[in-house]
């Protein structure tokens, strides 16, 4: 009798195990892989976009430098966005260009631009966890954030910035050459608009947050943060960027996007 | 008369710039070069400081042409050749969807590796004002861009030539006998005036850049002829007052090509020719590979190692200026990502067949949001006779640079 109910009770558990992830409750990985999903669903189908970028670094006294950058980003469907970044300040950097075709599985393709020689160099593309521009943010968090380059798990619901919020981590599938073993990503339930990075480093300790904030909605369908800052929890040092003049579906094509135009762009 | 020419034009661009507003940009630097030894020849001052501005104008029109002007110049106390001015571009581009003009003077660059540059032949060196020879002349020009699918087509009508710039009898980093640039002298009837073709092609394959061109025309490289040599007419008799080397410009043709390479962490690069002049034809290569660790040690400090091959079919013949017949090269670029943005390159050359070798150290940060600083160190090692570089056994130099940005 005993070994009955004993043989009973493990038949359930394995019944409930086997149908849970079928018609129960999703279990974590998926449940975090769908809302990753559901927030790169919502920011697919913008086209293209330029936009002006205003960088603020502040050291740990608190002095600050500027630099200026005009983005420009094209969808490739089926490959990944292709973006170019040209750098108006400072002055002795001006005219140079970063031009990066993302890929959604591989390492990116980039090449630079320095104006004075009017020389396009190839950059090897495994640089990821570099600093950008001598900024907090490195490559790869400026980079687009392609759904397939993480594996993801929700962790809990929140309320964040008076918004419902749900909570994933995201893990770099690129171990070797990323600068973090984790993520942890606050994105509002409603829009799926991101409002919070936690960043961990290689030794699982916290190094960064990204905040965002000044969310507009454009074309009626895409959110864009108007600030994005990032403090360094280790350095003391932070990194502001202020986005302006977004301008969606410009009528931007491949080509200009070709190591090749770099030469005639300003 | 030329240059009167020029100075018009640059007055009339500034001058279209007062109206409707362009862009003006550029730097203006203070140099200083001081020599570790005296001066071997006579003539020759020691240390050498200048100062130097390379404005920059641009402005697009409404039908998204644009014109370019950069204009160079600098003063120079030690050298009266280095005293010079230069128009690096003034150009009008005109885009189409998938082609364009660009007419006037112009600059292009082609290549791939880093401590030669083998292929880049459409500009003249002014190697009076490096002799790291990456300083440009501005060149003449018609290109043709097409790009499509199958990649980049440019076609170069090259309708007038630059001839190379030289350090002068007071100058440093010369050889012993002093370069003549007065009585240079060319293959071509129609000398400067000829007209040199380039195409080249290019194109994206994935990881890879691969060009390839064809270059006819007049040589960049002049032969360095002993002045006893030239022949008679070439040089009025009796201006010859002590022996010189003349520059003579032959015409060759030349195909090449030029390739860049990343995967992963590697970067492998290669450029190549094939030139037939007035001397035999030759071979010359440069090859060689860039490691990059990114994040030295969980840091933004990135640390590239370098090491590329050259060599030349001509060896290290005195009459030609090629200093890379058969060397290795060894390097270290080191990027900290910090505000100031700092870098910091250091190459080593060592000749494969000889002791003759080379270090040289560059390095450049910005103060402030305008400035920048730059300090390199040349040290000709080991330079022995036979070796192209031994008339500049002496000249071992540093460069200090302050430059503000506008």
């Amino acid at each position: 009798m005993r070994r009955n109910a004993r043989t009973h009770v493990s038949v359930i558990v394995v019944l409930l195990a086997w149908l849970s992830p079928v018609c129960g409750a999703p279990g974590p990985e998926e449940r975090g892989l769908d809302i990753a999903t559901e927030a790169d669903r919502r920011d697919t189908g913008y086209g293209d976009y330029t936009a002006h970028l205003r960088m603020i670094l502040r050291n740990r006294e608190g002095q600050t430098s500027e630099r200026l950058l005009r983005v420009r980003a094209l969808e490739v469907e089926g490959e990944g966005t292709r973006s170019l970044c040209i750098f108006d300040t400072p002055a002795d950097v001006k005219g140079t260009i970063l031009l990066t075709h993302a890929r959604t599985d591989a390492d990116d393709y980039q090449w630079l631009y320095l104006p004075a020689l009017k020389r396009v160099k190839r950059i090897a593309g495994r640089n990821k966890s570099g600093a950008f521009m001598g900024s907090e943010f490195a490559y790869e968090d400026i980079a687009t954030q392609s759904l397939d380059k993480y594996t993801y798990k929700w962790r809990r619901d929140e309320v964040c910035d008076g918004n419902a919020c749900n909570v994933i981590a995201r893990y770099p599938k690129d171990k070797r050459n990323s600068g973090y073993t984790r993520q942890v990503v606050w994105l509002d339930e409603k829009e799926y608009r991101t409002l919070k990075v936690d960043y961990f480093d290689r030794k699982e300790s916290l190094l960064k947050t990204l905040t965002f904030g000044g969310y507009r909605l454009y074309l009626n369908e895409f959110w864009r943060p108007r600030e994005m800052n990032m403090v360094n929890h280790q350095t003391g040092k932070s990194s502001q960027l202020i986005w302006s003049d977004f301008a969606f579906r410009t009528g931007l094509t491949k080509s200009d996007f070709d190591r090749h135009r770099l030469t005639r762009i300003r | 008369m030329r240059v009167r020419i020029l100075v018009a034009l640059g007055a009339w661009v500034l001058g279209v710039g007062a109206v409707d507003a362009g862009e003006l940009s550029g730097y203006v630097s203070v140099e200083a070069r001081p020599f570790f030894h005296d001066a071997l020849y006579s003539g020759q001052n020691d240390d050498n400081g200048s100062v130097a501005a390379r404005p920059e104008y641009y402005h697009e029109f409404e039908d998204g042409s644009s014109i370019t002007f950069i204009a160079f110049g600098r003063v120079d106390n030690a050298d009266s050749e280095r005293t010079h001015v230069d128009i690096r571009e003034l150009n009008y581009l005109y885009p189409g969807d998938s082609w364009f003009v660009r007419l006037g003077v112009g600059k292009v660059f082609w290549g791939a590796s880093e401590f030669v540059h083998l292929v880049d032949i459409v500009n003249q060196t002014d190697l009076v004002e490096h002799i790291d020879a990456e300083d440009k002349l501005g060149q003449p020009m018609i290109q043709l861009g097409i790009s499509k699918g199958w990649g980049n087509l440019d076609f170069f009508l090259l309708p007038y030539f630059r001839e190379r710039t030289f350090p002068g009898r007071d100058g440093r980093l010369r050889p012993e006998r002093v370069i003549d640039t007065d009585e240079a002298f060319y293959e071509a009837a129609s000398e400067e005036r000829n007209v040199d073709v380039a195409v080249r092609y290019s194109h994206t394959l994935g990881e890879c850049d691969v060009g390839v061109h064809f270059f006819a025309g007049n040589n960049r490289e002049p032969l360095l002829i002993p002045s006893e040599l030239v022949p008679p007419g070439i040089v009025p008799p009796g201006a010859v007052t002590e022996p010189t080397a003349v520059p003579f410009y032959d015409k060759i043709t030349q195909f090449g090509t030029d390739v860049q390479w990343a995967r992963g962490n590697w970067l492998w690069k290669l450029e190549a020719l094939h030139r037939d002049g007035y001397l035999d034809d030759y071979f010359a290569a440069v090859g060689g590979c860039e490691y990059t660790f990114y994040g030295l040690r969980g840091g933004t400090t990135d640390v590239g190692l370098l090491s590329e091959y050259a060599c030349d079919e001509r060896g290290d013949d005195p009459t030609t200026t090629s200093v890379y017949d058969n060397d290795v090269f060894f390097g270290m670029r080191v990027t900290p990502n910090d505000t100031a943005g700092t870098q910091l390159l250091m190459g080593y050359m060592q000749d494969v067949d000889e002791s003759e070798n080379l270090l040289v150290v560059e390095a450049s940060r910005r103060f402030g949001e305008n400035w920048r600083l730059s300090l390199e160190a040349w040290l000709f090692l080991n330079a022995p006779r036979s070796s192209i570089l031994y008339d500049l056994r002496d000249d071992d130099f540093v460069r200090l640079e302050l430059a503000y940005y506008f």
